[in-house]
């Protein structure tokens, strides 16, 4: 991998420089929301409580596990959850 | 190190033989009571024993002092350079230092050697790094653990094909292309009528991968897409296939190796490859012109990645696209259609040039479709064996397009909507009248393909042609 390059924006420099994050969502009725535990310890614990938060408020939930904290996730993985919800939210436990 | 305003700078470096020879020369300038400053481009404790050389090893002075060869000599007088001699040459030391019989043991003249800042490659750095160029367009960095041609994807920089990072030394080289100045505005690009540098062509001519002789041609094909007779923002924005289709003619094109022969529409030949394609990266990204957004083709085309090719005038039977439009057979000119794709014409048994043409105007009629008269331009592509055909017979360009405009009536009750159990086609009222197929100046002819195979083509245009819509328009390409 490089060391970070200096590019020359082709752009007509409209848009900031950083890139822009997704639109946060204004709420998440009718959205499926997609809980990642990225295999550390006691992850699942708090995506347990995140779970039953958001069913008690209606929200449609699916639980997903990478096989290991210390790699990024598959690619199979990425797009099963890029494909089934619209948000994601990711237990960074420890 | 600054040099000093006055006296005499000599720039050198070890691995020259010449510079090596010169040593005594400059010890006898030091013993006459001369100030010399001594900048050695490779070694610092080059001449052996020499005290308070300076070292240049990062070229800077020797790139403000312009040094094409060492060693070179240079007189110095309030803080101006007042006279110079490259290289070793007796007479002329003598006469810049003014000091007669300076280095008589050694032969009169030798060639120095190259510059280490005149190296292949590394000029465009050290005009970076030193001041020599500037450029205006934001720094983008990308950080250390994000591979170059992912982030360009990632900000959208691409057609779905990789670029070429555009890093400042790439720019600066391909910048090196034209005599323009970076900050010339070549045109404004819509959708966002974003004003469109010079700069900004460069950095888009390095990510489609031109080299920096194309630049010109690039330039020229902006310029033409902002003309307004060709409307862009129309043609970008419309349902239809159409995109800018580059035709280019004259020296310009055989000098950068374009290709107007086998297989001239299709893949292999950078020129015509990235040429094409720079120009669309222009819209894309000057300009925001990008599908989805602004761009609404419910197909497309795959020349919307790159169509552009040469036109083939030294085996051509007819004057070329650029002199029938008034340019000098030695202009070179860059002409823009709004082309929606090829459409083969197969015809191996005609040998007489009215049984060709018949040929031709049977599948001009299908342009977009048999039974739409007036709506979109097209292109003839006349290949060389189909071109001999009308050279033996001695038919002009003109000749031809009148044979074709004859051809291409079409009586009313032919095209009228129901007509031959076809909803589409003209209102009931055309029904008595008999419509040309092309409008006025609609079709346009010219020759290019391999020397084997009875084929031509129809670049099809856009249905908005003409004055409602796209125009192809021609611009002379500047150095």
């Amino acid at each position: 991998m490089n060391k970070g390059m200096v590019l020359l924006d082709p752009t007509a420099e409209l848009a900031p420089a950083r890139r822009v994050r997704l639109p946060r969502p204004k709420e998440l009725a009718g959205q499926c929301v997609g809980l990642l535990d990225i295999s550390k310890a006691r992850g699942d614990v708090f995506l347990d409580e995140i779970e039953s938060r958001l069913r008690a408020d209606g929200v449609s939930v699916r639980r997903y596990q990478k096989p290991t904290f210390a790699r990024v996730a598959p690619v199979a993985l990425m797009q099963q959850i890029s494909a089934e919800c619209q948000v994601v939210i990711e237990a960074l436990a420890d | 190190m600054e040099i000093p305003a006055d006296g005499f700078v000599v720039v050198c470096k070890r691995e020259c033989a010449t510079c090596g020879m010169v040593v005594p020369v400059l010890s006898e300038i030091v013993d006459k009571g001369k100030p010399l400053t001594i900048c050695s481009q490779d070694d610092p404790a080059f001449p052996d024993e020499w005290p308070g050389v300076v070292d240049d090893t990062a070229l800077a002075h020797s790139y403000r002092l312009a040094i094409e060869a060492v060693p070179t000599l240079i007189r110095m007088q309030n803080g101006m350079e007042t006279a110079r001699a490259v290289g070793w040459d007796r007479a002329e030391w003598q006469a810049v230092t003014g000091i007669e019989g300076l280095g008589e043991d050694l032969p009169q003249s030798r060639p120095g050697c190259g510059s280490r800042s005149v190296e292949p490659g590394l000029a465009e750095e050290l005009a970076l790094r030193y001041g020599g160029v500037r450029l205006a367009a934001r720094r983008i960095e990308t950080p250390s653990h994000e591979d170059e041609m992912e982030a360009c994807f990632a900000r959208g920089w691409t057609d779905g094909l990789p670029v070429v990072p555009p890093t400042e030394v790439r720019v600066v080289r391909m910048l090196a292309g034209t005599r323009r100045s970076s900050d010339e505005v070549v045109g404004i690009i819509p959708p966002n009528q974003a004003a469109c540098t010079v700069e900004k062509v460069a950095i888009n001519a390095v990510m489609a991968g031109c080299k920096p002789e194309y630049l010109p041609i690039v330039i020229a094909a902006v310029e033409a897409a902002c003309l307004d007779a060709f409307c862009l923002h129309g043609l970008l924005a419309t349902t239809y296939f159409s995109g800018p289709v580059i035709i280019v003619n004259g020296p310009m094109a055989r000098a950068v190796g374009m290709n107007s022969g086998v297989n001239a529409f299709g893949q292999g030949n950078r020129a015509n490859a990235t040429i094409g394609r720079a120009l669309q990266l222009v819209v894309r990204n000057v300009g925001g012109g990008r599908p989805g957004e602004i761009d609404r083709a419910t197909l497309g085309t795959p020349g919307k990645y790159t169509f552009c090719f040469a036109e083939d005038e030294t085996g051509s039977p007819w004057e070329s696209l650029a002199v029938e439009r008034g340019f000098a057979r030695g202009a070179s000119t860059v002409t823009l259609f709004a082309g929606s794709g090829v459409q083969p014409i197969f015809d191996q048994h005609s040998r007489d040039p009215e049984s060709l043409a018949r040929t031709y105007a049977a599948c001009l009629r299908t342009v977009a479709h048999p039974k739409i008269p007036m709506a979109a331009d097209a292109f003839l592509v006349v290949s060389p064996e189909h071109g001999r055909v009308f050279r033996q017979a001695g038919w002009t360009k003109a000749r031809l397009r009148e044979r074709l405009d004859e051809l291409l009536q079409i009586p009313g009750a032919d095209l009228v909507r129901g007509a031959h159990g076809m909803a589409e086609g003209v209102p009931e009222s055309l029904a008595h009248t008999t419509l040309p197929k092309f409008r006025p100046g609609g079709l346009d002819i010219v020759h290019a393909g391999g020397t084997a195979g009875m084929f031509s083509a129809i670049i099809s245009g856009w249905v908005a042609s003409g004055a409602k819509g796209s125009q192809s328009v021609i611009k002379e390409i500047r150095q």
